[in-house]
């Protein structure tokens, strides 16, 4: 059979990503955790991971290079190990935004929490969901249920309008709490960054299938 | 811009046996255009017949126009002799004659009635030059063609139809004989005379069509599958037929 | 019996081909060593430019045989190279596929086997005859060529089918005619092939005897006229092995014979070698 052996190979490759985007949102679920708990050494850990997460990604773009130079690919073999290229980006910069999360863990270290936490866990758990469906997709080659992924964007980014109008209110009625509810607006952003990056991936998804790039849902910030 | 040489609806039989079906393709001007297929697809039959080399071949039929500048050149009143002088051929194994490399290049001009051995002596280093052949022989141009090598022998070839001042040139897998080196000069040498000439090649190695040309067709048992830009047929082909071929998949 | 080892095998078949090479190349050597060393020394200029005396008697020279001989020669060749090479270009390049080339094809292959003494029959009914030559080098050149056109023609034509396809459709593509590629394209390619079959020919002219005696006339006076009479030195030797006692000088005449041969070999190929050389480095 023709090319028996690369078709093996991409499918290595996408496992490859798999693997990766797995890393990732094992690394959101764990820095939420690691907030709400205040489990410092959770926190530290994450941190500690994203060096992996790093070094994945760079693995994964060795191997996409070793493949244009031996299999000359074209047409939709092209598409995908560019598409690769670029999800591998956007999957290593949501792994820094966990980082980031876990950092802001540490930093408020032994502080009261401010208030309970629910909308914040709400936007991690949909910003996980949505990177798993939208890998998924990408090895379906489904560019419909990426274009829908990308739709939901908006539920983070509204939850994201909660948060942060809620947190104004308390920052403005006392001014002790400044510190604090501004930490946590930086987790809401880095979360809400995170979904959006999860967008570029359904927008590469897309590409894979049709050749074309093409926005998917602005975001509104 | 208007098409150089656009092909309608042709149908081209070898007795009894259809080679080509329905063939329908503008050839622009000053591009390099790629035939791209698997063997006996017709590819070559097709560049045939855009200078009428099948003319030659007994129990040739063919039905529809080929049209250069916009003149059917099977229209039985058109010189034959002039469309090849205006559409010339490079072929798959380099033929120069056994004569002189200045013979070689000389020999068309003097067929269609050149003597004058000064504007002769022009006309060869002018397509000596072109070819990107003029430095390599201009010491000695008594040497005998094959005495060159393959690939110097392949530009002493593109001199010979450049010497004619053609308007279009056809190569037929012209560096399927040569080694990679060669193969990469004439490259080259392509994408400079492509500003002056239109050249349309067929080829079986698709790397070389990506590289070199601008437009791609298709053909597939007789028929042009897709024809397209080649950035478009190399990263977006429209029809399955045509990715699965380029990518390699082809049983 | 055992099969032989592929070694022993090859040392035989080597051995067995430089043992009929070697016979070979000494019967030749033989032949024309015994007919140079006997014959070369009757040859003196008194032999080469007095006539022959006619008669039985085998006296005299072989003057009239020389310039018959190459009489013979210029007219054979000046009729048969035009005829042999334009129709083997006729058979080469431009004949159709189909019965009436096969036709002709056969009636040469048929030609070339006949034997030479049925065409010197023939030569002597039409030329001589019929046609009112007479005995006559021109009735004699005339027989010649119906026996050697079909040697010519099947060499030429091989030399010419011989050359690549290629070049006639490098030459088409540059917007020659038909008639150009055949002029200057195969026919330079081919030039050697056709020259060896001139230079057979040439040898198949100088050889024959018989079909020469019954066209030519035996009259051994000098020739004034492609019409007159004449006997070549190849019916000479005849003459005076059959008719007189002269051995001697009929193993000259050989001689002269054979070394008339081998000039009319180096010339031609001298000629060819200087054609193609321009050819090549410059039309």
């Amino acid at each position: 059979m023709p090319r028996e052996s690369f078709d093996r190979y991409l499918r290595e490759l996408q496992d490859e990503v798999l693997i990766l985007g797995s890393m990732v949102e094992k690394a959101i679920a764990r820095s939420m955790k690691a907030l709400r708990e205040h489990d410092l050494e959770l926190a530290r850990q994450v941190v500690a991971d994203d060096a992996k997460i790093n070094e994945k990604r760079l693995a994964i773009e060795e191997r996409c290079i070793e493949l244009i130079i031996a299999q000359q690919p074209v047409a939709s073999d092209l598409r995908v190990i560019i598409a690769v290229l670029n999800i591998i980006i956007d999957l290593e910069r949501i792994g820094d935004h966990a980082e980031g999360i876990a950092n802001i863990t540490i930093m408020i270290g032994d502080e009261p929490p401010l208030k309970p936490l629910i909308d914040l866990p709400r936007m991690a758990e949909k910003t996980e969901e949505m990177l798993g469906r939208s890998l998924d997709a990408f090895v379906n080659r489904d560019a419909e249920a990426a274009k829908q992924i990308a739709a939901e964007d908006d539920e983070v980014d509204n939850l994201y309008d909660q948060v942060f109008r809620e947190l104004l209110t308390f920052m403005a009625e006392d001014l002790k709490t400044i510190t604090r509810a501004t930490r946590l607006i930086w987790v809401a952003h880095n979360l809400e960054r995170s979904a959006d990056r999860v967008t570029n991936i359904c927008e590469r998804v897309v590409f894979t299938v049709t050749g074309k790039m093409e926005e998917i849902g602005a975001s509104k910030y | 811009m208007d098409p150089k040489i656009q092909t309608k609806e042709l149908n081209f039989y070898y007795g009894k046996l259809q080679a080509l079906k329905g063939v329908t393709l503008d050839i622009k001007e000053h591009q390099i255009t790629a035939l791209i297929g698997p063997s006996g697809c017709g590819k070559t039959t097709f560049l045939r017949l855009l200078n009428r080399m099948n003319d030659i071949i007994p129990k040739a039929r063919l039905e529809g126009e080929v049209l250069l500048d916009g003149q059917n050149i099977y229209d039985p009143q058109v010189d034959v002799v002039e469309v090849r002088r205006r559409v010339g051929m490079v072929f798959q194994q380099p033929n120069p004659f056994p004569k002189s490399i200045y013979d070689n290049v000389a020999f068309g001009p003097r067929m269609l009635g050149l003597n004058c051995r000064v504007r002769l002596d022009e006309v060869v280093e002018k397509s000596l030059r072109a070819a990107a052949l003029w430095d390599e022989v201009k010491d000695d141009l008594r040497k005998s063609g094959l005495t060159l090598s393959g690939g110097q022998q392949q530009r002493l070839c593109i001199a010979r139809v450049l010497a004619v001042e053609p308007e279009v040139i056809l190569m037929d897998e012209p560096c399927s004989a040569l080694d990679p080196l060669s193969t990469l000069k004439i490259e080259e040498l392509m994408q400079e005379l492509k500003k002056n000439y239109t050249i349309v090649i067929v080829t079986h190695n698709m790397q070389q069509a990506a590289r070199t040309s601008d437009w791609t067709g298709f053909f597939l048992v007789g028929e042009l599958v897709e024809y397209n830009k080649t950035s478009e047929i190399f990263s977006r082909p429209k029809d399955k037929r045509t990715e699965d071929y380029i990518t390699g998949r082809f049983g | 019996m055992t099969s032989l080892s592929p070694k022993l095998t090859q040392k035989l078949a080597w051995g067995f081909a430089w043992v009929v090479g070697i016979i070979t190349v000494l019967v030749l050597l033989f032949i024309i060593g015994y007919v140079l060393t006997k014959g070369l020394s009757v040859i003196s200029p008194v032999f080469l430019f007095t006539e022959p005396e006619g008669g039985l008697s085998g006296k005299g020279g072989i003057s009239s045989c020389i310039v018959a001989t190459l009489w013979l020669i210029a007219i054979t060749m000046a009729i048969l190279n035009p005829l042999g090479i334009g129709a083997a270009i006729y058979l080469a390049e431009y004949a159709p596929d189909n019965r009436f080339t096969h036709l002709i094809r056969y009636s040469v292959e048929l030609l070339a086997g006949v034997p030479s003494i049925l065409f010197g029959l023939f030569g002597f009914a039409v030329f001589v005859l019929a046609l009112h030559f007479n005995y006559s080098i021109l009735a004699g050149a005339l027989t010649l060529v119906c026996l050697l056109l079909p040697f010519l023609v099947r060499s030429a034509e091989e030399a010419m089918r011989a050359v690549p396809q290629s070049q006639r459709e490098a030459a088409l593509a540059l917007g020659a005619t038909k008639w150009q590629t055949v002029a200057h394209v195969i026919m330079p390619a081919a030039l050697p092939g056709i020259v060896t079959g001139v230079i057979l020919c040439i040898g198949g002219i100088v050889a024959e005897s018989a079909c020469l005696y019954v066209t030519m006339g035996g009259s051994a006076r000098m020739p004034t006229s492609f019409l007159s009479e004449g006997r070549t030195l190849a019916v000479h030797v005849f003459y005076l092995a059959m008719e007189t006692n002269a051995l001697d000088k009929a193993l000259a005449t050989g001689a002269v014979l054979i070394i008339l041969i081998l000039i009319v070999n180096f010339i031609t190929r001298w000629l060819s070698q200087r054609l193609q050389a321009k050819m090549r480095g410059g039309t």
